[in-house]
This record gives C-alpha cells, sequence and structure tokens, in this order.
C-alpha cells in the first residue's frame, strides 16, 4: 500500500469510528463506549494524517497539538458543571474558528499555486461564512452565558442583520466569480465575524438552549464545508453527521418553546418587545410572601412533591442541598420527583447534568409530557429558579410573548413554593402571573440558602 | 475527488446522522452536543496539513492557530463528555 492508501484507509476506519461512536452517544448504556470511539476515530485521523508528504515540518505541529491539548484538557477538568454551557460554547467557537483558518491557508495556497477554480472558492467562501458566524456566535454567547456581557444589541437589530447576512451572500457571490481575489474573502470573514456577533447579542436566556444546539450544528456543518475546500472525504463526513445532530437537537429545543429557528434568530427578543413597566398589573397586592418554616410545614403534611429546577438552581449552586432535601423528603416516605422542562437551564440536558452531578437518581426525572399530568395530585410544587418555563401567560394569555410555549403545568397544584430572589422577570422579560395566583407561596432569596434553611427547618417541626 | 461524489458523501451523511441520532433521551442531550462538538473538530486533520507544510508564513501561522484551536476542540470535548457520563454511570452504581 501506498502512504496515500494507508491514510485513506485509516480515514475510513475514523468515518465508521464516528458514526459508532455518535449512535452510541444516542443511548445510556452504550455513551461511555459510544465517546471512546469518537476519540479513538480522532487519534486515529490525527495519526494517518501526520503521514501525509505535504506535511515536511513537525516542529509546529508538536508545539500546537501540545498547547491545545493542555489548554483542551485543564479546561475540561476544572470546569464546574454549572458553568458547562460556556464551555461547551467556547469549544464550538474554537472548531468553527479553525475551520475558518484552514479554508482560507488551503484557498490562499491555491491561489499561488495557480490552483484555485470556483468549485474551491464556493467552499471556502462557504466555509469562512459560517465558520466566522460560529466562531464571534460562540464567543458571544460565551460571553453571554457568563453573564459578564450585559449589551443586547440596539432597537432594529434583526433588520441590521438582515442586511448583513444578504451581503454576506452577496460576497460569497463576488469570492465564487473571481476565485483569484483575495479580497473578497477577507471581507467575507469581516462580515461573518459580525453577522455572528449581531445574530447572538439579542438571544435571551430562554432561547440559550435552541442558540446552542445551532451553533453546534454550525459547527459541524463548516467542517464539513471545508472537506469541500481540503477535497477530503473525512471532514465532509464527520462534519454532516455532527450537522445532522446538531440539528435534531435544535429542532427538539425549538419544539419545546413553540417557536422556529427563524424566529429564534431573526425576530426581536421578547425582552426588546415586551417592555418591563406592567408588572405592577400583573402582581398588584396579590403575592404572597412566605417563610422557609412555612414551606416546611406544608412539606411535612404533603404526600407527593415535584421539585421544578430552572436556571436558577445552577447559579446558586444549589444541587447539592436539593438532594439533600430530597433525601430527607424520602426518608419520612414521601414521594419526590422532579419535574423538567427540555429548556430548562442554558443548554439542552443542562438540567440533567447538574441533578447527575448531585448523584440523583434518573428514574426521579420526569420529562415535561411525564410529569404534567400529575401536577393535579401533587400536594406541594416547588420552583427553584425557573420562570418562563413555568409562566401560564404561554397557556392563558395569547398576546404573551411567550404564548403557545409548552409550559410545566405547576400551577394545578395544590401550593407552589416558588424560590427566587425578587420578582424580577425572567430571560424573557415579562411578568409571571403564577406569582400572584392564590395557591402560589413566594420565598425570597438565594435557591441554595432558601432550600437549605427548608431542610433545617423540616427537622425542627 | 468529483464535485459530485463529494456531494453524495455530504448528503449521505446528513442523511445517517439524522437516522442515528433520533429520540434521544433528555439525559444525554449534553454529552451528545459535546462529544459530536469534539467530532466536529476533525477540522483539525487540515490544519495539520496547513501547518506542516511551510508554503508560506502567512499559511503556516494560520494552521498553528488552526491546530491549536482544534486541539482544544477535540482534546477538551472528549475529556469533557467523558467527565459527564462518568457522573451518569456512577450515579447508577451506587444504587442498590
Amino acid at each position: 500500500m501506498t502512504t496515500p492508501d494507508i491514510i485513506s484507509v485509516g480515514y475510513l476506519i475514523a468515518a465508521v469510528l464516528f458514526i459508532l461512536g455518535l449512535k452510541g452517544l444516542g443511548r445510556p448504556r452504550t455513551a461511555p463506549r459510544g465517546n471512546l470511539m469518537g476519540a479513538s476515530g480522532m487519534l486515529l485521523a490525527v495519526l494517518v494524517t501526520m503521514l501525509d508528504q505535504a506535511i515536511i515540518s513537525y516542529l509546529a505541529l508538536a508545539v500546537a497539538l501540545v498547547i491545545g491539548s493542555i489548554v483542551g484538557a485543564l479546561l475540561a477538568v476544572k470546569v464546574k458543571m454549572t458553568s458547562m454551557p460556556e464551555l461547551v460554547a467556547l469549544f464550538n467557537g474554537f472548531g468553527g474558528g479553525a475551520s475558518v483558518l484552514v479554508a482560507i491557508a488551503s484557498f490562499i495556497e491555491a491561489i499561488e499555486l495557480g490552483r484555485a477554480d470556483n468549485q474551491l472558492a464556493i467552499a471556502a467562501a462557504a466555509t469562512a461564512l459560517i465558520g466566522a458566524v460560529t466562531f464571534t456566535g460562540s464567543v458571544i454567547a460565551f460571553f453571554k452565558l457568563q453573564e459578564s456581557l450585559k449589551w443586547s444589541g440596539f432597537t432594529g437589530l434583526p433588520l441590521v442583520r438582515v442586511v448583513v447576512l444578504i451581503a454576506s451572500l452577496v460576497l460569497v457571490v463576488m469570492v465564487a466569480v473571481e476565485p483569484d481575489t483575495r479580497v473578497w474573502l477577507w471581507v467575507l470573514v469581516a462580515a461573518g465575524l459580525v453577522l455572528g456577533v449581531i445574530s447572538t447579542v439579542a438571544i435571551g436566556g430562554a432561547d440559550m438552549p435552541v442558540v446552542i444546539a445551532l451553533l453546534n450544528a454550525f459547527s459541524g456543518v463548516a467542517a464539513s464545508t471545508t472537506g469541500f475546500v481540503l477535497d477530503n472525504s473525512l471532514l465532509i463526513i464527520a462534519g454532516s453527521l455532527v450537522g445532522a445532530s446538531g440539528l435534531i437537537l435544535t429542532q427538539i429545543m425549538c419544539k419545546a418553546m413553540n417557536r422556529s429557528i427563524f424566529e429564534v434568530i431573526f425576530s426581536e427578543t421578547p425582552a426588546a418587545t415586551a417592555g418591563g413597566g406592567d408588572d405592577s398589573d400583573v402582581y398588584g397586592d396579590r403575592v404572597t410572601s412566605t417563610s422557609a418554616e412555612e414551606v416546611a410545614m406544608l412539606l411535612e403534611v404533603a404526600d407527593r412533591v415535584v421539585i421544578v429546577p430552572g436556571y436558577g438552581l445552577a447559579v446558586a449552586q444549589a444541587q447539592h442541598a436539593v438532594r439533600d432535601l430530597m433525601t430527607s423528603l424520602e426518608a419520612s416516605g414521601k414521594e419526590v420527583m422532579f419535574g423538567i422542562h427540555p429548556v430548562a437551564g442554558r443548554m439542552p440536558g443542562h438540567m440533567n447534568v447538574l441533578l447527575a452531578e448531585a448523584e440523583i437518581g434518573y428514574e426521579h426525572l420526569l420529562d415535561m409530557d411525564q410529569v404534567n399530568p400529575t401536577f393535579a395530585e401533587t400536594d406541594v410544587t416547588i420552583v427553584i429558579g425557573a420562570n418562563d418555563v413555568v409562566n401560564p401567560a404561554a397557556r392563558n394569555d395569547p398576546s404573551s410573548p411567550i404564548a403557545g410555549m409548552p409550559i410545566l403545568d405547576v400551577d394545578e397544584s395544590g401550593t407552589v413554593v416558588v424560590i427566587k430572589r425578587s420578582l424580577s422577570p425572567g430571560f424573557a422579560g415579562i411578568a409571571n402571573p403564577l406569582f400572584a395566583a392564590d395557591n402560589a407561596l413566594m420565598l425570597f432569596g438565594d435557591g441554595k440558602q432558601a432550600v437549605i434553611d427548608i431542610a433545617a427547618a423540616l427537622v425542627t417541626v | 475527488m468529483t464535485l459530485l461524489i463529494a456531494l453524495t458523501l455530504f448528503v449521505l451523511a446528513v442523511f445517517l446522522g439524522l437516522e442515528l441520532i433520533t429520540k434521544v433521551p433528555a439525559m444525554l442531550h449534553t454529552p451528545l452536543m459535546s462529544g459530536s462538538n469534539a467530532v466536529s473538530g476533525i477540522t483539525l486533520i487540515g490544519a495539520l496539513v496547513s501547518a506542516g507544510s511551510d508554503h508560506t508564513a502567512l499559511t503556516t501561522t494560520l494552521g498553528f492557530v488552526a491546530v491549536t484551536l482544534a486541539t482544544i476542540n477535540v482534546v477538551g470535548g472528549f475529556l469533557v463528555t467523558n467527565r459527564m457520563l462518568t457522573m451518569f454511570a456512577g450515579r447508577k452504581k451506587r444504587r442498590p
């Protein structure tokens, strides 16, 4: 076998490993093995690529590989489970960024060797655009998730977005028809970077899981189009697989919010349109505040308790305190379940990861479809740091910005205890009539401390 | 590879991906995302060729940065997915 043959066979085996790996990741029992297969496929692909005769200097490669491995490993090992959405966003961005750089480098090389044709140019242009959007989009998502970026755009941003998108598409055409001119590609990259920023900067928290899933799909598509630039089948296959899986996740998230991808990306966020001035109409003096002792007394006589976690649980790092509360409630013979909305938190599956970290058994976690029919027979529902996903306005008020979004029907349970720092609106920026409902009690305070207080009060009741 | 073969691969792989990943339980949404994200770091192999071929200073530099970014994506992505999945598995073992 010649060296190119060995590389091709290696790539084929790697592609099979990626397929089996992704398949494995879809089932709980096979997921660890699936991840391992994916990693093996990657290792194999890197090793056979080293045989490529185009590679003549290995020193720079070794340095970059070592730096990347150390940084990647440190990030992966150090990250707290509560910060997982940020890290996933960041990794996404790095993948997209790498694809752009590879496409540019190959395209420039092709121009200099006089090999640049329209086909190559289209592939390079597509990669430049998608990869650049993925890069800045992910970086902005990272800062938004860290809450270190407060700016959420300006009025008329959706229009600007459409204009920049059209300009970018025109630039793709320019790159394609003038493949020998480098400048168009650079302008296109710049436009893509801007588009990534203005597409994600206004995204509210409830839309964040959709955006993270979509960026995941984009990073795959960028890798795939890079494959067209490099004429590399493994990149095309692996990238498409990731693109497809990201698309499925995006679809699941969109369905859970009753919003289409276009609405998420191209419409004004609810926060921007709703305005915050009408809160007093919703709440009036009907909001009842409660204490940890009172909640403990309610729990004492309850048979079935459902806990509904939201992003606030992650912020307060309350997952371990919640586990302790669950353990003590179960010890006194009560049924405790968790109701998880598909878009609770800031990325798909966020709450599952957090509760798993606190060693809360999978059998305690109920999806929206499973938990909703059971609220009517639930004595106490405790909502911790969730807001929009339990807002009955989505069900009752057709004019609400979140109208039609499937929610957890917590208001059907005997008593709803909402643990929250204040009455401030959730990421959708709208008031929640649940807080003023007759069977709702507000327990103001930090999520973790409130849960600890309730558990302590339970002991003394 | 002709464009038509490349397009064929692309379309078939998309369909394969859509078939592979249906009905993923919510518990695996995050690991699936971070694991597949690590796979998208496959762009690393393109970056290796760009960085190692010593064509011009510009392409080598672009390649060098790309290798670094893609390696962070790949190594970090697989490791963090493994960390999450170990957490899920560990929880099950402790149950009687």
